[in-house]
């Protein structure tokens, strides 16, 4: 998928330059794009270290694990097919905490441990239901505290960088909300 | 308002872990040197993703193409790439987040629009192809349906919210 996006967004860019007299300015953006990434990711940077130090304190203080426990019933709610005995449960609510606190990376390696136990318990190449809901769990992206949008404008010089967050926090719960309703409406329509 | 979130929560993360008597100062200091880990990795994607957008649209290609749909989008042209490209790659809203923010202003209305879209949504085709990739689920039933609905609706209510918050 991304190879063809890649491909067709350079060979489209460069061939329409040519033609149309833009190719100086394509050839520049050649020549300072890593300049331009380099100084976004140097900006970046400091306040992800300042983040992923404090989310290090509330995982190893248990802090996530308390409220993982505290989502416990949720989550059950939710995933009504997984058997009570079962330890993906724990995995799920462990999963949606991190990405909620923007730990996207740290989440990543769960939600793949998640998804081998959900194929453990349905055993087939097909995806559970179970799956799909997971899924669509993770990728409305519910996050309290969005990292790399108020780093990117604090480095934009804005007055307000975390302004967002209450209208993220909205936005991210509707359409999580959204998600799983319509995710229950195709699970009845699919047995 | 927003402004009391960030302290609240390091505050309490903080307290927490002082009462609990972990050793804070040095598991802070642990989690920040995972940065240098993250930042190595996506220096390299957001290069490839800058360079393959930013080509695309200095060219004039995709002014080009929004030029048509102008009629139907209005003023809220400029979100309709970072719309289309988010649920696929997470540098590349990045990428079109910074162009954003450089053509209007950090805090004009469609910056701030454009933040709430890009803070609200995931990369639902990323996370669809890694998660059912690493366990070799083959038929994907409608889950590519339900992620893409989400994502729009979490899009629409994005605009429609920031809006209300914003304007």
């Amino acid at each position: 998928m991304m190879n063809k996006i890649w491909g067709v967004f350079i060979i489209i860019g460069v061939v329409y330059g040519f033609f149309t007299g833009n190719i100086n300015v394509v050839n520049s953006e050649i020549l300072s794009c890593g300049e331009t990434v380099l100084s976004m990711v140097l900006k970046l940077f400091p306040i992800m270290a300042l983040w992923l130090g404090i989310m290090k304190i509330a995982s190893v203080s248990g802090l996530l694990k308390k409220m993982s426990i505290f989502l416990y019933p949720i989550t059950r709610f939710i995933f009504p097919d997984i058997p009570k005995d079962s330890d993906v449960i724990s995995l799920i609510t462990s999963s949606f905490v991190f990405n909620m606190f923007g730990l996207g990376n740290a989440s990543t390696p769960i939600g793949l441990k998640t998804m081998k136990s959900l194929k453990n318990l349905s055993g087939s190449d097909v995806a559970s239901s179970s799956m799909i809901t997971f899924l669509v769990l993770n990728t409305t992206g519910f996050t309290i505290i969005p990292t790399t949008i108020i780093s990117l404008r604090m480095m934009h010089g804005s007055i307000n960088p975390s302004g967002v967050i209450i209208p993220c926090l909205l936005a991210s719960l509707s359409s999580t909300v959204f998600g799983l309703i319509i995710d229950r409406l195709y699970r009845k329509k699919y047995v | 308002m927003s402004n009391l979130i960030l302290p609240i929560i390091v505050l309490f993360i903080v307290f927490y872990g002082f009462f609990r008597k972990v050793d804070i100062y040095d598991t802070f200091v642990d989690g920040a040197k995972e940065s240098f880990d993250m930042v190595f990795k996506l220096f390299p994607n957001l290069l490839g993703m800058i360079l393959g957008i930013n080509i695309f649209i200095k060219s004039g290609f995709l002014s080009f193409v929004l030029g048509f749909l102008k009629p139907i989008f209005g003023v809220f042209i400029d979100l309709v790439p970072l719309c289309l490209m988010r649920p696929i790659s997470g540098s590349s809203g990045i990428v079109l987040l910074n162009n954003i923010f450089s053509s209007y202003g950090v805090d004009s209305l469609i910056g701030r629009m454009a933040s709430v879209i890009q803070g609200s949504t995931d990369t639902t085709l990323y996370i669809l192809t890694l998660y059912f990739g690493s366990v070799g689920i083959k038929k994907t039933r409608y889950a590519l349906k339900v992620g893409l609905l989400a994502d729009l609706f979490g899009i629409v209510s994005a605009i429609v919210i920031s809006y209300f918050i914003f304007k």
